[in-house]
This record gives structure tokens, C-alpha cells and sequence, in this order.
């Protein structure tokens, strides 16, 4: 199989702590060494990666690509070009797909989809519950086997406690992952704006912090009970990044994750009605931004995820609490991710940490390092080139960002996934 | 945005869907424009062509009769064509069949669309989506707004106080799902007011009900000290079963009007109610019918201010006569 060298970059390795201008090494899919030059190495590529940042492929926690079921709205092909645009390596898919990834036979569908589109690190999250109705339990055993990473119930909530206490119970029983958003039904009461300013203002169904936090506060103590690994989707607010700290600090065994859109855009930012704008968890204040910045920053919350959703022109075409909330993310998560770094907010090791180590460990997948002997998931970007987000340049079938139109500063210009190039900028 | 969506590039009005960005001036200038022809409706002609040849189509997503009529007499007076459309809403794709229902009609020449709507955002949504030469005028959506009530009932006040920077003006009841309420407290801000008060318990109040500019007491009792207009608002049924309210009785008894309660409040305060009002739930009927209440005042009124906008948001489009020639015809 082919070698790889990826010269003169500057390679940032959180994992093994390493920031420093060098070579990574890549033979048969695999990192073979970024401190020397392996004996007998004749690679058949080099990539020049001067005045570029070497890092590990991002493995992205939520993604949503519309197939099996909504391929109106985006597809794997689509969107996988999107992905490996964005130096995305990994995606693991919510199964609210249609039908929901609740059987296996929908689980070998996805990985069939997979490998037709020739991007093999797609990993579906089975249904927690069938039909994410939160009734009954998913067959999880057989999910695993069919190749999902995790369980999770997408953004339905579980009602009854009863039902999550045995679902948690179960996935600790076949060591699964449950991949939780936190969102009480009541409290939530069908809104689509944070319960603030905005909503007040403009007449919208509110969703109180509340909503989040309760959900998130019985998750936990479960969590205690049931000895079930769980990692935290989604977060947004400040009062659930403590009571995150908290249940870590208490020695729980529990991750969490936010989305790339909360770490910048608050209630305030929304222009009145503009679709574009509606997501769930909702985006809430300055208070509750600022506080999952400094959760980044302190490791509270572990990882950024896209939290990818892209939509038709119909899906956003409506009066605003009518649309379909979800924001399309994949290729804006690496220059928000710049940019918090530009503000100062966190370090560029962090950032990197918080889009491929931290997922990696959460998900234990053998990648999101440059270490010898791990999948050889490379992403090299340049920091410093400023594009335009437009027609020409957006990958996503889903065109439904806020940012549409904005300068943004940093571009993927390689991705290796398994040592395959799967990007090179200008291709 | 949404003002500069609502103002042609001469600042001028365009379309009506919220007061939100609008300035004092404008809202002057409807509620004198609105006076000329509150004087016309008294007189033996009730009639002015400002709108001949115009076509205005009421889409009324929503029952109404008192707001749909008021429009439809409002722009008959106009000398404008009027067809009103009730129609259901379907439960699937609102969004789409929304926009269909808008193309449609648009291809129909139409000039000048007044929605009703159940789902806040709707009138903005058709105001960005139509064609260009289309004037909107917002007739309520959901819990938003609903800016030509607002506009009467300033109208209404004005007539009886001349003047808004001495008033204190409560507004009690179910603040939480009424744009009618959303739209007051704008305009009362915009124009001036010394003080704008919500009293409610907390059930029906918006989490963030301060941001909007407005003082909160959650005791009748309390809270109708040195106040000069009350505006009672209607208690849907539903807010019961909703878990908001115990009873209709216990809500009577915490916040509804009655000639005692109303003593509290200053001796010439006057009493209003957008309707349809629930007596003996929101307001005691001898309060309702009595000396101080000023609410099928506001009725007759919603006919003058419906026309002031009707005409100023078409004069943007249409090279209309200004103030002068509808003085004129009085």
C-alpha cells in the first residue's frame, strides 16, 4: 500500500504532546512515525505542508446526513465530500434517519452507504430506545455488532425514567456508550428559542436552561446507578457546564460535548424570524456562551462537534417556529474553531484536542493521535487563508448556515483518512 | 431588520407587521392621519377613492370577526375591492402551503395582503416572500404582534388623555400569549408613557417580561395605584387546563375588575378591552358597561386607524392624495 510523507508543517499532536515544525510518516494506513524517517520509507506522495499545521483528522460526535430516508436534504455523497473538505475523518450519525437506526439491517444499510461513497469512517449511533419513541428497548447488542459506536435517542427525549434506567442498565451490560442530549419533553414544551429576551420579544415558545438541566441532573444520578458510560451531547448552557464539573469532579464516569454554533452565537445575534438561526438546544446568552468557553478551556466539556444538520429550502422556508431547526456545520468547524483561538478564548492544542483526541478517547477509537501505529486520520490545514463562505466554495447540499456570506480564516488544504487522501484543496 | 423591512428607502411605511423600530413620528402621524377619518365616519358620505382600482385580500389563517370586519369596512371606505379568505390551517407543511397560498393569490393582482395567522413570524415571512409591489399589514400573528390593535387602542387613548408622557398604564391578565399586549407595550414605550405596568401572576407572564420595558406586580390590588388607563386582556379558556390557572373563579377573585378594584386606580382612569371580553372572568360587567369603560369606543376607532394604515402603506406604492385631500372630503 501507498507511503505518505507530510514534510516541513508544523504538527500539534495534543495526544502525545508534540508542537513542532517536522514530518509525519504514513505507511499502509497507518502512522509509522513523526520523529524519524522509518527505515526503507519511498513514498509514493509527499505533501509539502509548509507554513501549514499538521494535525489528527476530526471526528466529529453528531452528524446528521439525511440518508437513508430525507436524501431531499442532503446525501452521504454530498456531505461526505463536505466532511473530508473540513478535515472531518470520522462522523458518527444520529439514528434519526428514516427509517431510525434501531435494527441492524438500517445499521449494515448505513455502512453500505459508507463504502459506496468510498468514506469508510462513518459510525451510526443506535437507537436507544425503538423508534426513538423512549417505550421500548433497541436490540443494542446486535446494533454493536452490526458496527454502531454508540446508543443515543437523537434529540427525542426519554420520558419515563423507568425506561432509561433499564436502557442505561443494559448498555452498561454490552459496554456501550450512551450518547445523551439532555432535554426534559415538559419542560422543553415544544419551544424553538431560548426562554429570554428574544423569545419574550418576538412571541416564540420559550425553552428554559431548565429544560437541559433537569434532564441532564437525572441522566446522571442514572449514570451512578447503572455504572453506564455516558457522554453529554449538545451542551448549552452555563448551569449544566457546572453541574458537568460537578459530576466529573465527584469522580462520575462522564464526557460532554458542544456544538461549534453555541461557542459564538447567542439570542442575541438572531435577526428577527431568520429561520437560519433556528437550532436545537437553542442558542441561548452571553452568560451561557462565555461559560462553554471557559468549559472548553478547562476541560469540562471534552469536545466540539459539529452537530451537522443540513435542510432543504423548504425545511427553513416558513414563519420560524414552523421551519426545521439544525444549522449545516461541517465546514465551519474548523475556522470557528480558529477563531475562538484567535480571540484568545483557547489554545490551539486545546481546540485540536477538543475536535480529535477528547473524541477519540470518549469514542476509544484508534485515532485522533499521530502515534505510531494508529489509523493515519490527518488533516493539514492553513491557518491563515481567509474564504468566503458562497455558492462556489460551500460543499453541503444544506446551505442553512447564519454564516452564509462571512469571511471566514482557515482552510483544510489535505485530508488523510487511513492514509488515503481523500481531500486536496483545489481538486 | 424588521423595521427596515417594514420602511421603504424614503423611511416611508410599507408594510405594517410589528411597532418595533418604528419611530414616534410614524405612530403620530397614523393616529392623526386615523383622526380625519374618524371625523369622515360621522359625516353623511363614508366614502374616499384613495384606494379606487386596488385590490386588498384579507387571509385570515385564523377566525376573527370583529378584526376581519373592522379591515373589510376599512378598506370598502377606501374604495378598495376586498375579498376575505378564511382558511384553515392544515396541520403538515405550513410553511409550503403558506407560500403556495401567497403566489397564487399574488398572481391575481393582488396589492395589498392583511394576514391573520396562528404561528408567530407568519406576517414577516409573507412580507419577505411576496412580491415586491405587495404591501402587508400584520392582523395578528400568533403571539407576536398585533400592531393595528395597538394602534386603535393609542388612537382611544389619545382621545380621552390628548397626551402620553403623564400616563401610567397597566395591563393585566395573560400577558404571555398576547400580542396584543406585546404590541401595546411597544407602542406605549414609543410614544412616551411615564410608566408601563404588567400585573399578572407568574404563570402568565413571559420569563423576560421586563426586557420589554415594563414594571410587573403580580397584585391587583397594588398594582392599580396612580394608574390612568387599565387595559384588561382576554383569559382564554384553555389557560385552565393548561396548568396555568386553578379556576376561573380564583382568577376573578386575584385579578379581576371590579368597581372596587377599579377605585384603586386614579378617578378618571379609563377602562379598556381589545374583546371579545369574558364577563364575569377578566372583568365584572358592571365595569364592562360602565361610565369609565371606553371598549366599543375602541371598536368604532379600529375602523379610522385600519384606514390610516391601509392608506399610508399604500402610498408608497400608490401615488396617493396626502392628509389633505382626505380632510377634504370631510
Amino acid at each position: 500500500m501507498s507511503q505518505i510523507h507530510i514534510q516541513n508543517g508544523r504538527i500539534i499532536d495534543p495526544a502525545n504532546n508534540i508542537d513542532r515544525i517536522g514530518s509525519v510518516y504514513i505507511a499502509d494506513g497507518q502512522i509509522m512515525s513523526v520523529t524519524h524517517e522509518p527505515a526503507g520509507f519511498t513514498p509514493d506522495t509527499i505533501i509539502d505542508a509548509g507554513n501549514q499545521i499538521v494535525c489528527p483528522g476530526f471526528i466529529d460526535l453528531s452528524t446528521r446526513l439525511r440518508e437513508p430516508g430525507q436524501s431531499r436534504k442532503a446525501t452521504f455523497k454530498s456531505e461526505t465530500v463536505a466532511a473530508a473538505s473540513a478535515g472531518v475523518t470520522t462522523m458518527c450519525l444520529q439514528p434519526d434517519t428514516v427509517p431510525v437506526i434501531d435494527t441492524a439491517a438500517v445499521a449494515e444499510l448505513v455502512k453500505d452507504l459508507a463504502e459506496k461513497t468510498g468514506y469508510q469512517q462513518i459510525y451510526p449511533i443506535a437507537a436507544l430506545t425503538r423508534k426513538l419513541e423512549g417505550i421500548e428497548l433497541s436490540s443494542m447488542l446486535s446494533l454493536k455488532q452490526a458496527g454502531c459506536i454508540a446508543v443515543g435517542n437523537a434529540s427525542q427525549p426519554v420520558q419515563n425514567l423507568l425506561i432509561l434506567r433499564r436502557a442505561m442498565e443494559y448498555a452498561a451490560s454490552h459496554d456501550l456508550l450512551l450518547i445523551f442530549r439532555p432535554n426534559d419533553y415538559w419542560l422543553g414544551n415544544k419551544g424553538c428559542a431560548h426562554e429570554g429576551a428574544f423569545a419574550t420579544r418576538y412571541g416564540l415558545p420559550g425553552i428554559p436552561e431548565a429544560a437541559e438541566t433537569i434532564a441532564l441532573s437525572h441522566c446522571l444520578e442514572l449514570a451512578e446507578l447503572t455504572g453506564c458510560r455516558v457522554h453529554f451531547g449538545q451542551i448549552s448552557c452555563k448551569r449544566a457546564v457546572i453541574k458537568i464539573h460537578q459530576a466529573k469532579k465527584y469522580g462520575l464516569n462522564v464526557s460532554a460535548d458542544v456544538a461549534i454554533h453555541q461557542l459564538h452565537l447567542t439570542e442575541n445575534d438572531i435577526q428577527p424570524f431568520d429561520s437560519s438561526y433556528h437550532v436545537l438546544p437553542p442558542l441561548r446568552t452571553e452568560t451561557d456562551k462565555n461559560a462553554l468557553r471557559q468549559g472548553l478551556a478547562s476541560g469540562t466539556l471534552d469536545a466540539i462537534c459539529s452537530d451537522h444538520q443540513p435542510h432543504d429550502m423548504d425545511a427553513k422556508l416558513g414563519a420560524f417556529p414552523e421551519t426545521e431547526p439544525g444549522i449545516s456545520s461541517l465546514e465551519t468547524l474548523l475556522p470557528l474553531m480558529l477563531r475562538l483561538v484567535a480571540q484568545q478564548k483557547i489554545t490551539l492544542q486545546q481546540g485540536i484536542a477538543a475536535l480529535s483526541t477528547n473524541p477519540a478517547r470518549i469514542l476509544r477509537l484508534n485515532s485522533g493521535a499521530l502515534t505510531p501505529g494508529f489509523t493515519a486520520d490527518v488533516c493539514v490545514f492553513n491557518p491563515e487563508l481567509n474564504w468566503q463562505i458562497d455558492a462556489e466554495s460551500w460543499q453541503s447540499q444544506g446551505l442553512n448556515t447564519p454564516f452564509w456570506g462571512q469571511t471566514m480564516t482557515g482552510k483544510v488544504t489535505h485530508t488523510l483518512q487511513a492514509g488515503k487522501l481523500i481531500y486536496r484543496q483545489g481538486e | 431588520m424588521s423595521s427596515n423591512l417594514q420602511l421603504n428607502s424614503e423611511g416611508k411605511l410599507k408594510h405594517f407587521l410589528t411597532l418595533e423600530g418604528l419611530s414616534k413620528e410614524l405612530l403620530t402621524e397614523i393616529l392623526d392621519t386615523a383622526e380625519s377619518f374618524a371625523g369622515m365616519s360621522d359625516s353623511q358620505v363614508k366614502k374616499v377613492p384613495l384606494l379606487r382600482g386596488k385590490t386588498i385580500v384579507n387571509l385570515f389563517f385564523e377566525n376573527s370577526t370583529r378584526t376581519r370586519t373592522t379591515f373589510e369596512l376599512a378598506a370598502t371606505r377606501l374604495s378598495a375591492d376586498v375579498l376575505s379568505m378564511n382558511i384553515a390551517t392544515s396541520a403538515t407543511s405550513k410553511g409550503e402551503s403558506l407560500l403556495d397560498t401567497i403566489r397564487n393569490l399574488e398572481a391575481m393582482f393582488v396589492d395589498m395582503f392583511v394576514v391573520r395567522h396562528a404561528i408567530s413570524g407568519a406576517a414577516h415571512f409573507i412580507a419577505q416572500h411576496t412580491a415586491p409591489h405587495i404591501s402587508v399589514i400584520n392582523a395578528g400573528d400568533g403571539q407576536h404582534a398585533h400592531p393595528t390593535q395597538a394602534m386603535l387602542d393609542m388612537f382611544t387613548i389619545r382621545q380621552i388623555k390628548q397626551d402620553f408622557s403623564s400616563l401610567r398604564v397597566a395591563i393585566i391578565g395573560d400577558i404571555l400569549h398576547s400580542r396584543v399586549a406585546r404590541s401595546q407595550i411597544q407602542a406605549l414605550n414609543i410614544l412616551g408613557a411615564a410608566e408601563v405596568r404588567v400585573i399578572a401572576p407568574k404563570t402568565l407572564l413571559p420569563a423576560h417580561v421586563e426586557s420589554l420595558g415594563v414594571t410587573v406586580s403580580h397584585n391587583l390590588t397594588e398594582g392599580l395605584k396612580d394608574i390612568d388607563v387599565i387595559i384588561m386582556l382576554r383569559l382564554q379558556k384553555e389557560r385552565m387546563t393548561s396548568a396555568l390557572l386553578p379556576s376561573e373563579s380564583e382568577y376573578f377573585k386575584c385579578f379581576g375588575l371590579t368597581e372596587d378594584k377599579l377605585k384603586i386606580a386614579n378617578p378618571d382612569a379609563i377602562v379598556m378591552h381589545p374583546g371579545p371580553i369574558n364577563r364575569g372572568v377578566e372583568i365584572d360587567s358592571k365595569v364592562a358597561d360602565g361610565p369609565q369603560s371606553v371598549i366599543l369606543k375602541q371598536v368604532s376607532n379600529g375602523i379610522a386607524v385600519r384606514m390610516a394604515i391601509m392608506a399610508m402603506a399604500m402610498q408608497t406604492s400608490a401615488a396617493a392624495p396626502g392628509r389633505s385631500a382626505i380632510v377634504g372630503n370631510n
